[in-house]
């Protein structure tokens, strides 16, 4: 039997805030354990949360982002349960009353663009962080809490269940980071949990209408881990259902080093959360012009860019894809081309060379000053300098940030030209090479090669090549 | 007269005109806890020491004649579930027995600005659940009237120490009538003010949409005083109200002429003691003699808020105190994983009451019994608020008892938790409706017992509540109340606690 594939998505997303949801104290990533902490964030009896209003900001951009419809009057809520990263026992979220709903992500799949809906988007606070000692959560002896990340600012975005692999999970949720990522919400950092992603994954008959038993994956640090994981449990799961069997409701860890899904706990075990109103805080009312104006300094977002890009430049649907997909990337291909609108060339050379070099180089495309490359570009197209000499001087520009320009006057790398200044070296070579010289008189063209090879070596590649092709002609 | 027999007023005058300084105003209050406090603790912690050190520093800041607040001086106790700095806070329960925070309540850090000498710690029902000071898991509180009954509760602690002389002020907290049952069955005036009108920030959450923090005091007046300092909105509570607060001093002179008083009927409640609706009755012809307008209001709907409160207050506790896991703070009790951990830190501990409400307020929160429990609970206080707010169409002031009955004995309600619950029948639904509410003295009963009148305002008056309280001092001959303490002699050291 085929079986069809329902994948929902529940996405993590730490917010770019200074400061926590519900206190003043800092957000940094990698601190000291327990020391980005006061009696807010700690839970300690007494104290009381205060809304951060740039968390509320940037939690209405990313709704706004994913074309959620913000709801003026939202409220939140204690979601109880013990576990030692929780200081309070429960978590400040939202239940019934979340701040956005519906929305959807415009995605680019094997078979063209698809639509992924969205359910919900929420804001809440994060937990803290289980330090284990030994390996994983399983089989731990003891475990160390840090609670610096406790209290930071958390978005959770909740596709409805409309992605049909793991593959198209993993597409998604890439369109999704640079979407958050261009609306500026989040550094999205899957390495570092800023962004984190769980899945719920069933299989039904192809043609049902109902939905199959769900499990529900978690522990997928990449990208990669996603669509390795719900692969993995695609497999799983239609295993289980071929040889007759029943899928049992369960949560579900992936395992990074042995590739495959373990069992953390079945249905028995889920919870209940016993939600109620949040009694510390108001319900959260937005202005509607607060929204609005949240609305209009929306940036440019990245299918916005791809279309923009291919009008403003020409550019193939492709380079446009390439450009927005690394931001950076394409934030230096537009400063780059203000300087030297020869677009296609530009491309040309930032696509290859210039990612060649910084992959090389080990350096990020932000640290590169876009002006030099177009000053390079504009050298070689006056003929000023030959192609290995920019090929060479773009490499060093990288390494060091020297303008080539510069570099140029300094080193006089200048293209060498002009029958006065090529007519002596022209004839030096003819004197040294009467071998070469007798066979390009047998017709032998490759001995014309070589000669210009030599007047190059001589002129470390700087010699006007169409020129010295010339002159060696007319002299032999 | 002696220094601790008087009214924080006459202390603010005198320390003022430096007639006395504030070490030897503290020095008589620490005598007199040294005196007292043996056989009817008040205190879970005396800080002698603190207060004798910031007594000093007024005393020379004073001297260099600086400006200082009409409070500076005058010390004050503090019930033990507000977190003071650097001194243990224990919420009168084993979990937090050693407890220290590291920062003070809002309402501390204005005692301390004001320069306020703490003299101590009070005691308190387990957590605030309770009505008789019973529930602490030290030891109980005892009425100072008669030692082998109970003071209230949960702000017991406060409530002695201040009608005892103990101390001229005390902060107390009220949820369901913590601070007005115990001021009731001790012969002191309390206030729960608004909901919001006060900052929670740093009172131990019992039930946070009930919670607010009062004044427990001798007299009206010293009530609006101690109200001056810790009214107002703060940025730390998102639930404290914005509006300005006005000098609670100003304009308490009586004048009744155009009160709308509404005496309150109340429905079916067993065990109401006659001599305390005698008491009330008694009042509001009082206020008529004295040019009020009385008529009788009944509140439908009060008759379902024992029930409502009883769901709503176990809810937000039970949430409210699952932070207590052994994992950062207080006690922690062994365990082979970190599910035996919680459950055996939990289960020895909380008391019995804490762990009742704990049971209570999880089984109304479950799925499947939200609805039926929480949320009808939530649904009956909208209607209890809007009961109220129909009243104060017609009244501008209601009165009622502060209490059923007076002062019970000692173990006499400790096996049933139904009829404990009941001694709060009066002051619960005033604080589902969020009404300003405050205890007075209303006389004695035939046992000799103080009685407490209740008088509930709309949002923000409490100017009018410390108004009337005033004007009931002045109905009477002897005032602030004191007890006379004759045990204290008959038993000597041989008292048994």
């Amino acid at each position: 039997m085929k079986y069809e594939v329902i994948i929902g998505l529940e996405i993590h997303l730490e917010l770019l805030t200074a400061s926590k949801l519900f206190c003043g104290c800092s957000t940094a990533f990698g601190r000291e354990p327990n020391t980005n902490c006061c009696p807010v964030c700690l839970g300690l009896p007494g104290s009381l949360p205060v809304f951060n209003r740039r968390a509320i900001e940037l939690a209405v951009t990313a709704a706004l982002a994913l074309n959620s419809e913000i709801r003026l009057w939202s409220r939140f809520d204690r979601k109880n349960y013990f576990y030692p990263d929780l200081p309070k026992a429960y978590q400040v979220s939202q239940y019934d009353q979340p701040l956005a709903r519906g929305g959807y992500l415009e995605v680019d799949v094997a078979v063209g663009k698809r639509r992924i809906n969205l359910e919900r988007v929420h804001l809440e606070e994060e937990a803290g962080k289980l330090v284990h000692a030994g390996h994983s959560i399983i089989g731990s002896g003891y475990s160390l809490v840090d609670y610096n990340r406790a209290g930071i600012p958390l978005l959770e975005i909740v596709t409805a269940p409309e992605m049909h692999s793991g593959r198209e999970a993993r597409l998604f949720l890439e369109d999704l980071r640079t979407v958050l990522l261009y609306a500026g919400v989040s550094d999205c950092k899957m390495e570092e949990g800023s962004l984190r992603c769980d899945a719920n994954i069933s299989l039904r008959p192809e043609g049902s209408s109902i939905l199959g038993t769900k499990a529900e994956v978690k522990n997928m640090n990449s990208f990669r881990s996603v669509e390795l994981a719900l692969d993995y449990e695609v497999q799983r799961q239609e295993k289980v259902l071929s040889g007759g069997g029943s899928v049992v409701q369960e949560t579900c860890h992936w395992d990074e080093e042995n590739k495959q899904t373990i069992t953390l706990r079945g249905k028995e075990g889920s919870s209940d959360y016993r939600y109620f109103p949040e009694p510390d805080l108001l319900p959260l009312v937005l202005e509607n012009t607060f929204v609005e104006d949240l609305g209009r300094s929306l940036p440019e977002l990245p299918s916005e860019r791809r279309e923009r890009l291919r009008e403003q430049y020409g550019l193939e649907k492709e380079e446009a894809f390439l450009l927005t997909a690394n931001r950076e990337l394409g934030d230096f291909f537009e400063k780059a081309a203000k300087a030297y609108p020869v677009y296609d060339n530009l491309f040309n050379w930032v696509q290859g060379d210039l990612l060649y070099q910084l992959r090389e180089n080990d350096k990020k495309v932000e640290e590169i000053d876009p002006n030099l490359l177009a000053g390079l570009l504009q050298l070689l197209d006056e003929g000023s300098i030959n192609r290995p000499v920019a090929k060479e001087l773009l490499a060093e520009m990288v390494q060091s940030g020297a303008d080539p320009k510069e570099m140029v006057r300094e080193r006089g790398l200048e293209r060498i030209s002009g029958r006065d200044r090529l007519l002596p070296l022209v004839e030096q070579v003819i004197a040294e090479n009467p071998e070469a010289v007798e066979n390009y008189r047998q017709g032998k063209n490759k001995a014309l090669a070589f000669l210009v090879g030599k007047v190059m070596a001589a002129t470390k590649g700087r010699a006007d090549p169409a020129e010295l092709n010339r002159l060696l002609k007319e002299k032999i | 007269m002696r220094l601790y027999e008087m009214t924080a007023a006459e202390l603010s005058r005198r320390l003022q005109s430096r007639e006395v300084s504030s070490a030897e105003v503290v020095r008589s209050f620490l005598e007199r806890i040294d005196e007292v406090d043996p056989y009817l603790r008040a205190f879970i912690t005396r800080t002698p020491d603190l207060a004798l050190k910031s007594a000093g520093e007024i005393d020379s800041r004073r001297m260099r004649g600086e400006t200082l607040h009409p409070l500076a001086g005058v010390p004050i106790a503090v019930k033990d579930n507000i977190s003071t700095l650097a001194l243990r806070t224990t919420c009168a329960s084993r979990i937090l027995e050693n407890y220290i925070p590291p920062f003070d309540a809002t309402v501390v850090a204005a005692l301390k600005k004001a320069g306020m000498p703490i003299l101590g710690k009070t005691n308190l029902d387990e957590f605030a659940m309770g009505s008789s000071t019973e529930n602490s898991a030290f030891f109980p509180t005892r009425n100072p009237w008669d030692p082998g009954r109970v003071p209230g509760g949960s702000s017991g602690g406060s409530v002695v120490a201040v009608a005892t002389g103990m101390a001229p002020l005390a902060l107390g907290s009220d949820t369901g009538g913590s601070i007005r049952q115990p001021a009731s069955l001790c012969g002191v005036t309390g206030l729960r003010p608004t909901y919001g009108r006060v900052s929670r920030y740093g009172l131990v959450a019992f039930a946070s949409s009930l919670d607010q923090i009062g004044t427990v005091s001798t007299t009206a007046f010293d009530g609006a005083l101690l109200m001056n300092l810790i009214a107002g909105y703060d940025p730390l509570d998102s639930t404290s109200l914005p509006e300005e607060v006005p000098d609670y001093r100003a304009g308490l002179e009586p004048g009744l002429d155009k009160l709308r008083v509404g005496l309150i009927r109340y429905g079916r409640v067993d065990g109401f003691d006659p001599e305390v609706t005698e008491a009330v009755n008694k009042a509001a012809s009082m206020l008529e003699e004295h040019g009020a307008k009385v008529g009788e209001v009944s509140l439908p709907l009060t008759d379902y808020g024992l029930s409502a409160y009883y769901l709503i207050a176990p809810s937000e506790a039970s949430s409210n105190l699952g932070r207590y896991d052994g994992v950062r703070y207080g006690f922690c009790a062994d365990g082979d994983s970190i599910e035996a951990m919680f459950s055996r830190t939990r289960g020895e501990g909380f008391g019995a009451e804490v762990k009742r409400r704990i049971m209570i307020g999880t089984y109304a929160l479950s799925a499947g019994y939200y609805d039926a429990y929480y949320l009808k609970a939530m649904k009956v206080r909208t209607l209890i608020r809007r009961d109220y707010e129909k009243a104060f169409k017609k009244f501008d002031l209601l009165l009622g008892a502060a209490s059923p009955t007076p002062a019970f004995k000692l173990g006499e309600k400790t096996e049933d938790p139904l009829q404990m619950y009941l001694s709060d029948v009066c002051n619960i639904t005033d604080s589902l409706a969020g009404m300003p509410s405050l205890a007075v003295p209303g006389g004695f009963h035939s046992s000799g017992l103080p009685l407490g009148l209740q008088l509930t305002a709309r949002p923000m008056q409490e100017k009018l509540l410390l108004k009337t309280g005033r004007f009931f001092e002045e109905q009477r001959a002897e005032y602030p109340l004191r007890p006379s303490l004759d045990f204290l002699e008959e038993r000597g050291g041989d008292y048994e606690i």
